[in-house]
């Protein structure tokens, strides 16, 4: 029955798809109209042919499979996006590289969202729901509630990133940073989203142990929050329901601070929040030990999340933002800095007592090391929001070099760290294929992101300096292009450094893919251990 | 820290749970870590009493200390203004073509028309001035309208080719590619004008026929001898110096369909947006005429 109810709502969306390419009003919502119909079509047929053939997927055991998908997607991902990443580093160093032919296509500014949104959303969001669905079905002893429907989660949020990257490239953005997917690209994932709230939490509420485990109340909160964050900034009323551009409903100032209040909470819930979630389960696990403090965990989640949603005026100081506004993003983004710390306290402290290992297992290295760039950029940040900082800081490098330490430092290592664990008990293999690749992952990611982040310091303070540089009698001194002159040979070690964080990626990559193939597969174990 | 040292597990207790073998300590909050977080949210208090911050229904509390970000501006701009009022009223009422001779007021239209020069002209003109294809090099002795303070006052002020300013200066040359010549004679006198500047032509056997086209069609606005004519903005064409460039693919292009690059007025009176002040205008046209290239 529920097939054919499948097969209905299929083939109308790829009628209703097939109509609106008809229709089209731009080339972006052509070729999504045309994708939409083809995977909707593809899987009509998929399911026709399934029809009567009757799956039933074994009840006792965890949903493993979809997490397997997520895993080999995101080392893809990281590869993917950490090339756009180094190709637009080189476009900034060497304009020349906005290739004529190319132009209106892959050109800094329509690559620029495609880096961003392919790291934040495509690698880091893939490993969010690959890595949530695998933690939560372990830490409440329950297999994925709503049987398919976390598949539909993974594959509809894959579908999101296509649009959303196709997009990019053909001109369809709505000009909202990390919200640049125009209105029916947000509809959509509404939708997954909210599916994916549906299957977190039915397998919380089925969960077999008395208490939720603190990774669950971080993704638990990465969750809700987005939805809320992605609904309210995307408010959007479209020109047509035939093309791709939209109108946004709130203007000026309002419209300014919605975006950065979702901005500034798209850092916090989806790139502090979630990856605290990732934490606090691959540390434990890797390191073989407890975590530190079970009442700094909860003081420090419930602190983080009611403190970082009122952070976000800070990247609107010295704007049309009333003065009121902006005193108050400051303030609460330096009354932040020890509820964010309180998660770097409890990563490495949980290592005490297994410090030894820091010589031995290169992954443990890896979480160190990402619990550490968590720490730096924490402090960093509630830094550059005090607003003598920040008139010197912003729209200056010193920003990029700041998400960088945390983007490349946080969020890539820890999340090497969790797919270097995961793999091998994924695919039941003793070991990972080669642990002097990690090593060599390590070194090249660090040294990557210390090229990098160390380049965007000095260019940043450089060109900030030079910015309101005056002579006596109060004229500025250098024009902008000069300032764009002297950040040249920064911007040739900051590509560098990302080619060396990419290089490390694709060794992961090659690594993992190598331990699915070739390391030694592990004996099973002589009782499974069931989730139910 | 905690007193009880946490490297010794067993001396400190878990919490009893366990999740897929993760146990939780049962450690106490780190002292040093409450206490930054207290002294935060004290100084976030005192902070927020100090500054405007707190929002009422109609408006916000200002603050103790009468902070605001817009005052601020406010008053910079005063004071800067007042610092530099007097001098600024001395280049405007001074004759233009004795400012360079005061070194007062050439010291200062200098200092100030870099400011400006970097601020609102170097995207068009380079911020060393040197111009790109389309946008003319300042630092040269070519003029189209004149090199003189003068003249590079009214340029500024009026600026060139715009719809915005009735005085700005004007010339159209014809796109000769539309009926006017036929391909034979744009080809030929292409040619031609090739051989002005010294270059080789790049089909010599032309050349002839192209110098009677240009005695024609051209030596109206660019001079027989296509020195050109600065009061109609007409180039010469016996230099070396070329605003879209010289060869033969680029001349052949200018003379089938014209150029008609745009500077906008910068006068307050040109444009309601009224850009610069007299002031700045003054010290600019100085500044561009100590370039190397003034008369």
């Amino acid at each position: 029955m529920l097939n054919y109810i499948k097969l209905i709502a299929l083939a109308l969306v790829t009628l209703f798809a097939l109509i609106a390419a008809n229709y089209a009003r731009d080339l972006a919502y052509l070729v999504h109209a045309i994708l939409v119909a083809v995977i909707a079509g593809g899987l009509f047929i998929y399911t026709l042919r399934g029809t009567g053939t009757k799956k039933v997927a074994p009840q006792d055991e965890y949903l493993d499979s979809v997490v397997r998908v997520g895993v080999i997607l995101t080392a893809f991902w990281a590869v993917v996006g950490f090339l756009v990443g180094v190709t637009i580093a080189y476009q900034l160093a060497f304009p020349q590289l906005n290739f004529e032919w190319a132009q209106g296509y892959l050109n800094f500014g329509r690559l620029r969202p495609l880096h961003t949104s392919a790291v934040i959303f495509a690698f880091g969001g893939t490993g969010l729901i690959t890595t949530s669905f695998y933690v939560v079905q372990r830490t409440s002893a329950a297999r994925l509630w709503g049987g398919n429907l976390a598949w539909f989660v993974f594959w509809g949020y894959q579908l999101f990133i296509l649009l959303a990257a196709t997009g990019y490239v053909l001109g369809a953005t709505q000009s909202k940073e990390y919200a640049e997917p125009e209105w029916y690209v947000d509809w959509w994932l509404t939708i997954v989203w909210v599916s994916y709230l549906a299957v977190y939490l039915g397998t919380i509420m089925k969960r077999k142990e008395p208490h939720i485990y603190v990774a669950n109340w971080f993704y638990l909160s990465f969750i809700v929050t987005v939805a809320m964050l992605h609904v309210v900034n995307n408010l959007s009323i479209p020109v047509s329901i035939f093309g791709s551009k939209s109108v946004q409903v709130f203007a000026g100032v309002q419209d300014a601070m919605t975006q950065w209040w979702y901005g500034h909470n798209a850092v916090g819930f989806f790139l502090t929040a979630g990856f605290l979630g990732m934490m606090y389960y691959f540390i434990p696990k890797q390191a073989e030990r407890p975590v530190f403090s079970y009442k700094l965990s909860i003081i420090h989640f419930w602190a983080l999340i009611f403190i970082y949603i009122w952070a976000g005026p800070h990247h609107l100081h010295y704007t049309a933002l009333p003065d009121w506004a902006s005193t108050l993003g400051m303030v609460f983004s330096i009354v932040l800095w020890m509820p964010s710390w309180g998660g770097m306290i409890n990563g490495l402290m949980t290592l005490s007592g297994a410090w030894d290992k820091l010589r031995t297992d290169p992954i443990i290295r890896m979480m160190v090391i990402s619990v550490g760039f968590y720490g730096m950029s924490t402090f960093e940040g509630p830094m550059m929001s005090i607003r003598a900082v920040n008139s010197l800081s912003h729209y200056t490098d010193w920003t990029i070099g700041h998400v960088h330490s945390g983007a490349l430092g946080w969020n890539g290592m820890i999340t090497f760290g969790a797919l270097y664990y995961l793999v091998p008990v994924l695919w039941k293999r003793e070991r990972l294929y080669s642990l002097s690749m990690v090593s060599w992952h390590f070194w090249l990611a660090t040294i990557g992101i210390v090229l990098y982040a160390a380049s965007m310091w000095v260019t940043g303070i450089m060109e900030g300096l030079m910015w309101r540089e005056v002579d006596a009698n109060g004229f500025l001194v250098n024009a902008f292009a000069d300032t764009v002159a002297a950040k040249f040979p920064m911007y040739v070690v900051r590509a560098t450094g990302g080619l060396l964080y990419l290089g490390g990626a694709i060794i992961m990559a090659y690594n993992l893919y190598m331990t699915v193939r070739k390391a030694p597969a592990k004996e099973p174990l002589a009782t499974a251990v069931p989730a139910e | 820290m905690s007193k009880k040292p946490v490297q010794k597990g067993n001396e400190v207790e878990t919490t009893g749970h366990s999740w897929d073998g993760i146990e939780e300590y049962n450690n106490p909050l780190p002292k040093w870590w409450v206490y930054i977080f207290y002294a935060c949210i004290v100084w976030a208090i005192g902070y927020s009493v100090a500054y405007p911050a707190w929002p009422g229904l109609k408006e916000a509390t200002p603050g103790l200390i009468g902070f605001s970000t817009r005052g601020n501006v406010a008053a910079d701009i005063a004071e800067q203004q007042e610092k530099l009022g007097p001098i600024n009223a001395k280049l405007e009422a001074a004759e233009l073509t004795a400012i360079t001779s005061n070194p007062e007021l050439n010291a200062y239209a200098v200092s100030a028309g870099a400011a400006v020069f970097k601020t609102w002209c170097a995207q068009c003109h380079g911020s060393g001035a040197a111009g790109a294809v389309g946008y003319p090099n300042l630092l040269d002795n070519d003029w189209l309208w004149g090199g003189d303070v003068e003249a590079i006052h009214a340029t500024v002020s009026h600026g060139i080719r715009n719809e915005d300013d009735d005085d700005a200066r004007f010339s159209d040359m014809p796109a000769f590619g539309d009926d006017y010549l036929e391909a034979e004679e744009i080809d030929s006198v292409v040619n031609y004008v090739m051989t002005l500047s010294g270059q080789a032509p790049n089909d010599a056997a032309l050349v002839e026929a192209g110098a009677e086209v240009f005695e024609a069609e051209c030596s109206a606005c660019h001079a027989e001898d296509g020195t050109g004519d600065r009061a109609q903005g007409a180039p010469n064409l016996t230099d070396a110096i070329w605003l879209y460039g010289g060869d033969y693919a680029t001349i052949k292009e200018t003379v089938t369909f014209s150029r008609s690059g745009v500077m906008p007025p910068w006068s307050a009176e040109a444009s309601e947006a009224g850009r610069l002040t007299e002031a700045q205008i003054r010290a600019v046209a100085v500044y561009v005429h100590q370039l190397g290239g003034g008369e």
